[in-house]
């Protein structure tokens, strides 16, 4: 039985992020105001067998906590009808 | 004296770092296959520059566990040479080999250009050939390469002289913290740096400031 996995990672609060930056100047130019605080990272999905290896696996490669804060958004048991 | 530059699927300096190396007296350097964990009876390795299994994830996540690296890192336990340079160094970081970590540039913008260096500390086994003070003409070529250490790693690679090379004044491309272009480990046997001393080692490109850095290693082993 495997389950799938969200893995969402984004920077550290208070280390720049120059993509967010780049993301929210952008923003108004096309007309949407008051956006702050925009901060980009990366969904990592994935289908395990065993969800207690996850904690593991982000603090070893799929972050660096260094400068990353990761969390481990849902971990459900695949659907049988699911594709691959 | 013999040194082994690590090449990576990606990889697209180690050609020029086995150059680099060939030009220091009584120096040779031979490719290390990432694959093979086998270092060949070098004395010193380079990590080169690149692209490292492209990159995925983040600079240098992945190359960190391929097969040569775990025999990197056992070398550099051990007390040999390493040397990263641009990606190299993002792998020796994510390797823990160094300090800190690598981010995308301020600017978000790929940065090639001829950066001045100044020499921080003139010591063994890197920078032995330069003067503390000296500044050095060697270029940048890199997206990722903004310095990172938590404000109290800092002040621990400040205090512990593990800094070795600063973008000169005014001159810091990429928001790197405390203008760092190179650190060193606590133990000194390992160093990273962004900007490409491979790249300056021939007058016909301007500058030979780099090959410094490979000398000092060779005269370092002795």
């Amino acid at each position: 039985m495997t389950v799938h996995a969200r893995v969402l990672v984004r920077p550290k609060a208070g280390i720049l992020d120059p993509q967010g930056v780049a993301v929210e100047r952008a923003l108004p130019a096309l007309g949407f105001e008051g956006v702050a605080n925009v901060h980009v990272g990366r969904l990592i999905e994935l289908d395990i067998e065993d969800p207690s290896q996850l904690q593991a696996m982000c603090e070893k490669l799929l972050a660096n906590p260094l400068v990353e804060d990761y969390e481990i958004l849902e971990a459900q048991e695949q659907r049988p009808d699911a594709d691959g | 004296m013999k040194f082994g530059v690590i090449r990576f699927p990606g990889s697209c300096d180690e050609v020029d770092a086995v150059l680099a190396c060939e030009h220091v007296p009584n120096a040779s350097a031979q490719l290390l296959w990432h694959g093979d964990p086998d270092l060949h009876g070098v004395d010193a390795i380079v990590v080169p520059g690149g692209f490292s299994y492209g990159d995925y994830l983040r600079a240098g996540a992945i190359a960190r566990f391929s097969p040569v690296m775990e025999s990197v890192i056992a070398f550099a336990r051990a007390g040999g040479l390493v040397l990263g340079i641009c990606n190299g160094f993002q792998v020796l970081c994510e390797a823990g080999l160094l300090p800190g970590a690598l981010l995308p540039n301020v600017g978000r913008r790929f940065i090639c250009r001829q950066v001045q260096l100044e020499v921080v500390h003139s010591t063994m086994p890197f920078t032995a050939d330069t003067a503390a003070g000296e500044l050095l003409s060697i270029p940048v070529k890199h997206t990722t390469g903004r310095y990172y250490a938590p404000p109290e790693q800092l002040d621990s690679l400040e205090a512990h002289d593990q800094i070795l090379l600063r973008y000169a004044s005014g001159a810091n491309p990429n928001g790197s913290s405390n203008d760092i272009a190179g650190v060193r480990n606590a133990e000194g046997n390992v160093f990273g740096l962004m900007p490409h001393p491979e790249h300056a080692v021939d007058p016909l490109t301007g500058s030979t400031d780099g090959l410094k850095i490979f000398s000092a290693m060779a005269h370092a082993h002795g």
